[in-house]
């Protein structure tokens, strides 16, 4: 067990690796409970929202999620987050562990209009069953959803909100509910998936499947320093839509030009796993560093991303990784890193 | 966890089998456990010469980069060169085949210093 957030997290149940293959070949399950549960009602919070998160909410509706950015007036992201619009008035935010009253003082702070904003963490529990078998484990009209919809369904008889959204780049879904009520969803399903092979999976599992699809995770890949632009995710900032936070930065950068990008790698020769911070090269000149890296299970080699100066952030090119004050080859890929197809 | 009762253990972990003035370093079942999915082990160089309580390995699991200290002072004698290929020895058989290293060494009354295994099970927590 580690400390996370304030919360005592277990890195894996039995090994990281035989949980992250669970997730991609059978299913797994995390709770995920830590992560922060913002809600968001009121006859104006569409116009609130709209007005500090980059996407655009509007292009949402009641029923689905979208994947957004909350940024501070540099465009430095302070927070990662998926809304969930649970009803046409009401919306719920999925924010993480170590930012939840930064994001709940921040959202408070610019909440104008008829809007209330509320912290439910710690009263709503959050758990999320991955894996290409997870949609059997949910009741039928469940598993019908499309991917990024959430709609409210009983689930071993405890009504939860069901997402068909998750961190680790296959089908699943993510399931709140009130917090007396987790263990025994989590019991159930565990139960109930023991036929299908499920895996309870730690936040070890968590990372190396997210990394494998180069999703970021904040505080390491993202942080209040560096821009959804920088890090390759211009597409969940809606620059055409009404004036939000961090706006007028984003477009002051995309006129300048970046000078920096996380771009994903991964080792060409038998390497050391790449960790955070590690230095990256290019003809023996430092030209960033890693901000995420371990060794991929499905891959079975290093992988990683990292900023690193323009000229080297074009797919293909060959760079290096200071491991120990060694250098290892290394190339830059295209997102994901893992290719369920290749 | 398995804790054998003929060798001597250092408190970070690491285990000691005394063969005349050799020394045999692995890590224990333990410590084996606590790190999971080994993936890469980086040993001394033979020749080099250790010091008692300084890292002289490391030892990769999917999650961390972990040092590994030598419980005697000496001479690197060997390496498991098994290891290059089949880090995952050390889970599976941290005593036997996953053996990390040999010193020759210098003083032997160090092993004298290092936890019997009763005192090494009291320090995990068993």
């Amino acid at each position: 067990m580690v400390p996370f957030g304030g919360w005592e997290m277990p890195v894996y149940y039995s090994s990281i690796v035989a949980e992250h293959h669970a997730v991609r070949q059978r299913v797994g399950l995390f709770d995920v409970s830590h992560m922060g549960e913002l809600i968001v009602s009121g006859p104006d919070a569409e116009i609130f929202l709209n007005r500090v998160l980059t996407n655009d909410v509007s292009k949402c509706a009641a029923g689905r999620a979208q994947y957004t950015f909350l940024c501070n007036e540099q465009g430095g992201i302070r927070d990662d987050l998926v809304l969930y619009w649970l009803e046409p008035m009401r919306f719920l935010l999925l924010v993480n562990a170590s930012n939840v009253e930064k994001d709940f003082a921040w959202l408070r702070e610019h909440a104008s209009g008829d809007v209330t904003v509320e912290n439910h963490h710690g009263e709503i529990a959050t758990v999320s069953l991955q894996g290409p078998l997870a949609a059997k484990l949910v009741p039928a009209p469940a598993a019908t959803l499309a991917i990024f919809h959430i709609a409210a369904f009983d689930v071993c008889s405890v009504r939860c909100w069901v997402a068909r959204t998750g961190y680790t780049g296959e089908d699943g879904f993510e399931l709140l509910c009130a917090i007396g009520d987790v263990m025994r969803l989590w019991n159930e399903l565990l139960a109930h998936g023991a036929p299908l092979g499920i895996q309870p999976c730690g936040l070890g599992a968590r990372d190396t499947l997210r990394l494998e699809m180069c999703y970021p995770l904040h505080g390491q890949d993202i942080t209040d320093a560096t821009t959804p632009l920088e890090a390759g995710l211009g597409r969940f900032v809606a620059m055409d839509k009404t004036d939000f936070i961090g706006r007028d930065a984003l477009v002051e950068q995309k006129a300048r030009g970046l000078t920096r990008k996380l771009v994903p790698f991964q080792m060409t020769e038998k390497a050391p796993p790449p960790r955070s911070h590690y230095p990256l090269l290019a003809e023996g000149r430092r030209i960033g560093e890693i901000t995420s890296g371990a060794p991929s299970p499905s891959l079975g080699i290093g992988i990683g991303m990292g900023y690193v100066e323009m000229d080297a952030a074009a797919p293909g090119t060959q760079i290096g990784v200071d491991i120990r004050g060694r250098t290892f080859a290394a190339v830059v890929e295209t997102k994901p890193l893992w290719k369920k197809n290749k | 966890m398995n804790v054998p009762t003929n060798l001597r253990y250092a408190k970070s972990h690491e285990w000691v089998r005394v063969e005349g003035d050799t020394a045999v370093v692995g890590i224990s079942d333990h410590a084996q456990h606590e790190l999971s999915d080994i993936v890469y082990v980086e040993p001394p160089n033979v020749g080099d010469s250790v010091e008692t309580g300084k890292e002289c390995a490391v030892i990769e699991s999917v999650k961390a980069a972990s040092d590994i200290y030598t419980p005697v002072s000496g001479e690197v004698i060997a390496a498991n060169t098994a290891l290059a290929n089949h880090p995952e020895l050390v889970n599976q058989d941290p005593y036997g085949q996953g053996w990390l290293f040999k010193v020759k060494m210098s003083d032997p009354g160090e092993v004298d210093e290092l936890l019997q295994p009763d005192e090494y099970v009291s320090h995990i927590g068993e």
